[in-house]
């Protein structure tokens, strides 16, 4: 997800900006969706202490973060976080031009019996939750695999279900949605933009 | 931006290096899960074409390949084939015909990767030719470095050896001068080449003088199978005026690694005990190699199979 920083944090949700791009999401709001998130998945894990939560990134990392303070302010327990890149276990390798960049995967804990709740920030096709289910069995064999998307904006191709959504956006499929931050690099306040088809294909 | 192929350094700006680097950063962790293979490249064919016998970079091909789910095809030519007379050129085209992802070519000619290259429809990986160039030696050559010191802005890095027979020589001087080394190459004058400095170092014939506060030492290896004529007097009194030793590390930096390409005459141009502990860090450069090679691939195998026009 590419991301540039914005001028100011979004007042209220769902604002036009002057070039057809709106803010779907501000500051407030996901944090708002992300404490809820923590609630629920507090809710249905018993046992708190096994879950793992696994960012893709590179939005799903300050994502996982913020879920992982919550979970440490309702229950006392400080889950891991990992981080894990699905680039190599995509499905469309291009034959033409550069290949995508690789991210930094780092996953401090086995996930053997753990149950692991993936984190992302926008989920559409399904297909990255695909890539990054098929990455996690390398690692090991989880108790169970969540999913946390923080906008689930629709047309899925794969029987992919997310386990809790922050915000479903219905979006046209050319549209772009993406998490950023105010400070670039996902710093600073965060927001989530669905960008107008200039804008999206600059 | 890089092209189809991968015939050489010199072909490739800053930025195409930088990411290479990166990119095998990335693959390096791969390296150390306990399943070590992702499945980028499955389902594609990768051929080991080579004309010269080369175990170990054949090899570390073979495994940065099979880490990527590629299936990985080794062909060398024996004599016999050129005995009957197959040109190169038919051998690459046979190969080619069988629709490789990419051909990953050594010969002992300079010039023949890209002449193979030309005639293929798959993307052709040099893998060294003669004098000319060996890219992925000086690609993990290049990440040792940057594991060990972190940077290139400010560095001083001496090649030391038969500079002139060098691909290993030429694709390090492009790489590093790139990246913001300062390279310096040190050797015999039989066995500088005139011009050197056109390239971007700078040449000495005193290895002190080379040394002298270096951070990283490359001791390229004597090759006596290539050198027919008479380059120095005796091997000996190349190992005592060429040869790395602790001795004479004492005018680099107290930091200083030394690497080699492979494979050592131990006592020759490194000394024994060099090829095998610090500071020498020979065995993380082949280490390294596996890395660095799975980032090429992953950035050249399979990219358009057909040439446009």
């Amino acid at each position: 997800m590419s991301d540039s920083p914005v001028q100011s944090p979004a007042a209220s949700a769902a604002r036009t900006r002057a070039n057809g791009s709106r803010v779907a999401l501000d500051d407030v709001a996901i944090r708002r969706a992300l404490v809820r998130i923590a609630h629920e998945v507090v809710e249905r894990n018993d046992q708190v202490r096994d879950l793992y939560l696994v960012a893709i990134p590179n939005g799903g990392v300050p994502l996982a973060r913020l879920i992982a303070q919550q979970v440490r302010e309702i229950t006392g327990v400080e889950l891991p976080v990992g981080i894990l890149d699905t680039t190599l276990y995509r499905d469309d390798l291009a034959a033409r031009g550069e290949r995508p960049p690789l991210r930094r995967t780092e996953m401090p804990s086995a996930v053997d019996e753990r149950v692991v709740v993936l984190v992302d920030d926008v989920v559409s096709t399904g297909r990255t939750i695909r890539a990054a289910m098929d990455a996690l069995m390398d690692f090991g064999r989880p108790r169970g695999v969540q999913v946390v998307g923080l906008v689930d904006r629709g047309h899925r191709e794969l029987p992919i279900k997310i386990d809790y959504v922050g915000k479903n956006i219905p979006t046209q499929r050319e549209e772009r949605v993406v998490l950023r931050g105010s400070k670039g690099n996902l710093e600073g306040d965060l927001e989530v933009v669905v960008l107008a088809e200039e804008e999206s294909s600059a | 931006m890089m092209g189809r192929d991968l015939l050489g350094i010199e072909d490739l700006d800053r930025a195409d290096l930088e990411r290479i680097l990166e990119t095998a950063e990335r693959m390096q962790e791969v390296g150390r899960r306990d399943v070590k293979k992702v499945p980028t490249l499955r389902g594609r064919t990768l051929v080991n074409l080579f004309f010269e016998s080369s175990t170990r970079t054949r090899t570390s091909f073979e495994i940065a390949g099979k880490r990527l789910s590629a299936d990985v095809v080794n062909f060398s030519p024996s004599q016999s084939s050129l005995t009957k007379a197959e040109s190169i050129l038919d051998t690459a085209m046979t190969l080619d015909a069988m629709d490789p992802d990419a051909v990953i070519v050594r010969h002992k000619v300079a010039g023949v990767p890209k002449r193979i290259a030309d005639a293929l429809a798959a993307p052709v990986i040099n893998a060294g030719d003669g004098a000319h160039e060996h890219p992925t030696q000086a690609l993990l050559d290049c990440f040792t470095v940057k594991q060990e010191k972190g940077r290139f802005d400010g560095l001083t890095v001496a090649i030391v050896g038969d500079i002139t027979h060098s691909r290993v020589a030429r694709s390090n001087l492009y790489a590093l001068t790139k990246l913001g080394a300062e390279v310096r190459v040190a050797a015999p004058p039989t066995m500088l080449p005139i011009g050197i400095e056109s390239l971007g170092a700078k040449a000495f014939t005193s290895l002190r003088e080379a040394l002298e506060g270096a951070d990283v030492v490359m001791v390229l290896r004597i090759q006596q199978e290539r050198l027919d004529g008479c380059f120095f007097p005796s091997i000996r009194e190349y190992a005592a005026t060429f040869g790395v030793d602790r001795k004479k590390l004492r005018f680099a930096k107290d930091d200083v690694i030394v690497m080699h390409p492979g494979p050592v005459n131990r006592g020759v141009e490194i000394a024994h005990d060099l090829a095998d502990r610090r500071p020498g860090v020979i065995l993380d450069q082949v280490r390294n190699g596996v890395a660095v090679r799975m980032a090429v691939l992953y950035q050249f195998a399979g990219r358009s199979a057909k040439r446009e026009g």
